[in-house]
């Protein structure tokens, strides 16, 4: 066990090495000129424009300037905003509890939709009830998150005149204000996340209701529902949990969307931001912090397997 | 048997005619068994020609004025309706439909075209080329996806190849992988022995033997992401990161032209979002109805 530990992490040591210098050379090829972007002026003098590339370090030898960069990413720097000056881990930080509960809210908005759909789905494999639930579920894999965000700001304010209060509110000073701006927003983005759960769910039930120990326990004479969710549903959950971590790389791609369209001041909207003005610092902080949890996610994932299921650590 | 007289008449290799049988037999077959798949592959076909022949269709240029018509809800004239700039919606969609789908197939044709390429051989090859490739689909895979093509976007301009690339590179891992999978299914079956043991070269058994007996998840997999790189492309106009203009729109950065006046026209929100739900919708019942009859083993996940 402790053998496959160390094996993963370190694969998963190096994934991120390659990243960050995956992302640090492409903000290197970047066309368009930084002193452009610094003083937001059509021309800027060679001499000035000297003295700003001094000042961000860019005189120096790329390798230099990596190893630099990657130093204080180490120590929990990185860098300097180009427009707005900021500290870009600061900044990072600070939005990242919003995206959190953003993700958190719409993963269980999605969960509590899915696997009853997944379930009724397999008992009643080709039935009208499980075609009428799987076209719900393609349907919903066929709506685009931004739309559909967009509608659900706009039509309940026409009709009911209802709306969601404006900006955000932190969790921990006022708790209701704060779930009543982010439910709409977590509805938008879990919804497709729902609809693939529900289709693995399904898939995955229909799986091990095939298995003997699920014909024996019915054998046994204990009844449907007791078989489904004590013997089958557990069982059935592995693929579900693979699914999650997979998908949450989509759901922080959501992200950048929705906060955009709901004005949630997240790490989804700030990415949009600064890639649209070009500040390149915060865009490399932020794109460096979304892979590292992506792949400390995936890294939990893999040894929580192996954890339950020694046939996996000698695969 | 009616295709004897034809046989008589011009000569065919019988393998071609065999084969040229056998297609239509499938597409009988198909459209018995999955009636729903063959109803949405025909509305696929719909789709293509539409954007096909989209300057043909469209009654007006899409961007063509209309200064009597701002705001219009649908009507005889304007079936679609107009939009706050005084353009026809209905020609504008129709015209959309050229950047939404031709991107959504050239992302799936790069990601399909990468992934397979690099299935193959990390299947097929083993050892330290698997490995190496291996770790650079972790690599690709630890962006999280859209973020990945906002970045990419963010460093080179818009054009159709760079969008298709974007969105190609979100495919090719999940192509990569699966076409890994089946690789390792084929390659220990006893004709691929037989071709190495008559000293076919690796590229030959890879290309001539391996890849058609691989072809079948592959055209599945391809199918299933058309759906969803149509959805990528209209995140990313819809996030002005597209190639769409005023003269060539597309369904997503229509919804961006249109978002401040959705309230008063819900004809604006509804129609380009509807046209997009109904384009993916129509993909991906296709691409699960072909899983169902060309790959048994993920029937019904």
């Amino acid at each position: 066990m402790t053998k496959y530990i160390v094996k993963r992490l370190l694969l998963a040591v190096l994934v991120l090495w390659v990243v960050s210098i995956i992302v640090f050379s492409a903000v290197r090829i970047i066309p368009g000129d930084v002193c452009k972007i610094v003083t937001a002026a059509p021309d800027v003098d060679a001499k000035q424009c000297a003295s700003i590339k001094h000042g961000l370090g860019l005189d120096k030898p790329v390798v230099t300037q990596y190893l630099r960069y990657m130093g204080g990413v180490l120590h929990g720097d990185f860098g300097t905003a180009l427009i707005s000056k900021r500290r870009v881990w600061p900044e990072i930080r600070t939005r990242i509890p919003l995206t959190l509960e953003l993700a958190v809210l719409a993963t269980a908005f999605a969960t509590v939709l899915a696997l009853p759909i997944g379930i009724i789905s397999a008992i009643r494999r080709d039935r009208p009830a499980d075609y009428g639930l799987r076209l719900l579920t393609i349907g919903w894999l066929s709506i685009p998150g931004f739309w559909l965000g967009t509608m659900l700001i706009i039509y309940p304010a026409k009709w009911w005149g209802y709306s969601s209060p404006p900006g955000y509110t932190d969790i921990w000073i006022d708790p209701a204000k704060n779930l009543q701006q982010l439910y709409l927003p977590a509805i938008a983005l879990g919804l497709a996340l729902s609809a693939s759960l529900a289709r693995i769910t399904r898939s995955s039930m229909l799986e091990v209701l095939r298995q003997d120990y699920v014909r024996t326990a019915r054998a046994k004479g204990l009844v449907g529902r007791v078989v489904v969710t004590r013997h089958a549903l557990k069982n059935a959950m592995i693929p579900v949990i693979t699914l999650f971590a997979v998908q949450f790389g989509f759901l922080l791609g959501g992200t950048v969307v929705l906060e955009s369209i709901f004005s949630l001041p997240g790490l989804g909207s700030l990415t949009l931001a600064s890639v649209l003005i070009k500040d390149y610092p915060v865009v490399q902080g932020l794109v460096l912090f979304f892979a590292t949890v992506l792949v400390l996610i995936n890294l939990l994932v893999d040894i929580s397997y192996a954890w339950f299921d020694p046939r996996i650590r000698y695969a | 048997m009616t295709t004897t007289t034809t046989v008589i008449q011009q000569p065919m290799a019988p393998s071609a005619l065999a084969q040229r049988r056998n297609i239509w037999r499938g597409l009988w077959r198909f459209t018995a068994r999955r009636p729903v798949g063959a109803v949405a592959g025909l509305l696929c076909i719909l789709l293509i020609l539409i954007a096909i022949f989209a300057h043909q269709l469209a009654p007006s240029a899409p961007d063509a004025l209309f200064p009597a018509a701002k705001l219009k809800p649908p009507s005889a004239a304007h079936p679609f309706g107009t939009d706050n700039l005084f353009r026809d919606m209905f020609s504008r969609i129709i015209v959309g439909s050229q950047i939404s789908l031709g991107v959504g197939f050239a992302s799936v044709f790069v990601g399909t075209l990468l992934g397979t390429f690099f299935g193959l051989i990390s299947g097929y090859a083993r050892d330290w080329a698997d490995m190496a490739i291996n770790r650079m689909i972790d690599t690709v895979m630890a962006f999280p996806p859209l973020i990945l093509a906002i970045f990419f976007l963010s460093i080179f301009h818009a054009t159709f190849l760079t969008v298709s690339l974007a969105i190609g590179i979100i495919i090719a891992p999940v192509t990569a992988r699966i076409v890994r999978s089946a690789v390792l299914g084929v390659i220990n079956l006893q004709y691929i022995e037989a071709a190495q043991a008559l000293g076919s070269s690796h590229t030959r058994i890879m290309f001539r033997h391996v890849l058609p007996n691989v072809s079948a998840p592959i055209i599945v997999i391809a199918s299933i992401q058309i759906g969803n790189a149509i959805l990528a492309e209209a995140a990313l106009s819809f996030l002005s990161l597209g190639i769409a203009t005023d003269a060539h729109p597309s369904w997503g950065k229509m919804l961006q032209d249109t978002r401040s006046v959705w309230q008063q026209g819900w004809w604006t929100a509804v129609i380009p979002g509807v046209a997009i739900s109904v384009a993916v919708l129509a993909f991906n019942m296709f691409g699960d109805a072909l899983r169902d009859a060309l790959d048994p083993r993920l029937r019904g996940s």
